[in-house]
């Protein structure tokens, strides 16, 4: 299949940690529906070491296994290193995308950031706002693919 | 098992077409511009294939002109409607919203160089009427341009009908005939038309190569400048081996249409049957006005190109109207324009079967995509809100 990596296939056709944690110390979910992509990350974090980890996705082959790759990524890691985590890691990881597919592992980077704030919230941690840009997702939709 | 069921996309070359081109690359290899005998025995042939493609589509030989396929012809054709409507002061040209990028991009074009286009709405039964039509011509129109059968969707258009009013009207009507030439019965005197796209690999003829037939009196406008080739308004050496395998494979087709259709639709009706037992899922196109291969459904809650990569490791060869696989993220504009919203377009499956698919390839099909919709579902985010009522379904 020339249309993704053997790594890409191999975690869409394999995806790990599929699924959801119920009680989750932190969840974030990103996309939209006008892309035609949206991922939920659920964290479980015990002494700032994330324990476990699943993800729900909606969307092409490279999101599903962007979302699979990410958490593969981060599970048994502290929650420093997940928030160091970089959509070019993830895809570095798959041994790339084809560059109008680069959106999925901004959307793996973002979910599990979101996860992570979600958490940070849910137990008064205090974080720096910086850390969690809003991204603008019909920005980012021109910004990958141009207008129209 | 593997099952190609693309065939909308593009056709498996029959034997027929292959050994009708194999001889005028080796043998009759000649330009039929050159007066010597292997010249003249490739223009003898080349004006053979000519009469036979015209009395299929019941025109003139001189009325046929060989083009590099439906893309060419499309742009050939509106070109030609556009330049004769401009010299009268006539720019206004009506079509519809579900037509081929071939068809809308050349529009958009026009648009830019002072035409006003009209594209007639398809979300009433995902076709169009002749009355459509009548209301929106104008006293200014110069072109109708209208499939005669949606290559997503498979709705065929009433051409007849929207032929004889833009006969009435004096208005040119030009339909792209791609998916329809070969599968359905045209005649383009009985069905009005003055101007017809056809690309022979969508019926089992090679690819590279099509028709645009013009009706005597209209004066074609060139795209591109070059020799007497096509009496001048389609230069270029033509591609004769391809014109030989158009020409068989449309003999082929024409000669078998009855039973290919009725072998076919036998084969598209089951799989509609057994695909709508899938919950929440919707069936895109005209129910009754279809064409004989094409199957198009929206599944709710997954996405296209993952059931397409997944179908693909079962081996099944199918298409999705997601352009999510083309490159651009945004859904077909076909399914768009028939009233889909996103969420559901995105999550859309074309099966487009031809008479060499086989009833237990129905069967593999059928066991296959509600297992695929199911296990995407079940990592679906957006399936697990429907189910828990965070989310409306769209369909029953």
């Amino acid at each position: 299949m020339a249309l993704y990596s053997e790594k890409v296939m191999d975690h869409f056709m394999n995806p790990r940690n599929v699924g959801s944690i119920e009680n989750a110390s932190g969840v974030g979910e990103v996309g939209n529906a006008k892309c035609g992509d949206i991922m939920k990350i659920y964290l479980q974090i015990e002494n700032d070491i994330i324990v476990d980890v699943k993800f729900e996705t909606f969307g092409c082959g490279s999101a599903i296994a962007s979302s699979s790759m990410a958490t593969e990524m981060i599970l048994g890691k502290s929650i420093h290193e997940a928030m160091a985590l970089t959509n070019k890691a993830v895809a570095e990881a798959l041994d790339g995308l084809p560059a109008h597919k680069m959106h999925c592992s901004v959307l793996a980077e973002e979910a599990i950031k979101n996860a992570l704030k979600d958490y940070f919230d849910k137990n008064h941690i205090p974080y720096d706002p910086a850390d969690f840009p809003e991204l603008d997702h019909d920005e980012l939709h021109e910004a990958v693919h141009g207008e129209d | 098992m593997h099952v190609y069921a693309d065939n909308a996309a593009t056709t498996r070359v029959s034997k027929t077409a292959l050994d009708a081109m194999l001889p005028y690359f080796t043998e009759i290899y000649g330009n039929p511009s050159s007066l010597h005998s292997v010249g003249q025995e490739a223009k003898e042939a080349l004006e053979n294939a000519r009469e036979r493609i015209a009395g299929h589509l019941g025109c003139q030989p001189r009325e046929i002109y060989f083009t590099s396929g439906g893309t060419e012809s499309d742009n050939m054709a509106i070109r030609t409607a556009a330049a004769l409507g401009a010299r009268k002061g006539k720019r206004h040209i009506i079509s519809t919203a579900f037509e081929h990028h071939a068809v809308l991009h050349t529009l958009k074009k026009l648009e830019k160089e002072g035409f006003e286009v009209t594209l007639l709405s398809v979300k009433d039964d995902h076709n169009i009427t002749a009355d459509q039509v009548r209301a929106a011509l104008r006293e200014d129109t110069c072109l109708v341009t209208c499939m005669f059968a949606n290559n997503e969707i498979g709705s065929v258009l009433p051409v007849r009908e929207i032929g004889a009013v833009c006969k009435e009207a004096g208005v040119i009507f030009h339909t792209d005939a791609v998916q329809a030439v070969g599968h359905l019965p045209i005649h383009v005197k009985d069905d009005n038309i003055d101007m017809l796209s056809l690309s022979g690999h969508k019926f089992h003829g090679p690819r590279g190569v099509g028709v645009l037939y013009i009706r005597r009196g209209i004066a074609p406008a060139n795209l591109i400048e070059g020799g007497g080739q096509e009496r001048g308004k389609r230069p270029g050496t033509e591609n004769l081996p391809g014109i030989m395998g158009m020409a068989a494979a449309l003999d082929d087709a024409i000669a078998n249409m009855d039973a290919h259709t009725a072998h076919v639709t036998a084969l598209r009706d089951k799989l509609i049957a057994g695909l709508s037992k899938i919950p929440h899922c919707v069936l895109n196109g005209d129910p009754v006005d279809r064409l004989p291969g094409n199957v198009s459904f929206c599944f709710e809650g997954i996405e296209g190109e993952s059931l397409l990569l997944l179908l693909d490791a079962k081996g099944i060869c199918a298409s999705s109207g997601s352009a999510c696989t083309s490159g651009s993220l945004d859904p077909s504009h076909v399914l768009l324009a028939i009233g889909r919203p996103h969420e559901i377009a995105h999550g859309s499956l074309r099966l487009s079967l031809c008479a060499d698919n086989t009833d237990e390839e129905i069967d593999h099909i059928l066991a296959v995509v509600p297992q695929v919709v199911e296990y995407l579902r079940k990592m679906s985010p957006v399936w697990k809100d429907l189910e828990a009522g965070k989310r409306q379904y769209i369909t029953p």
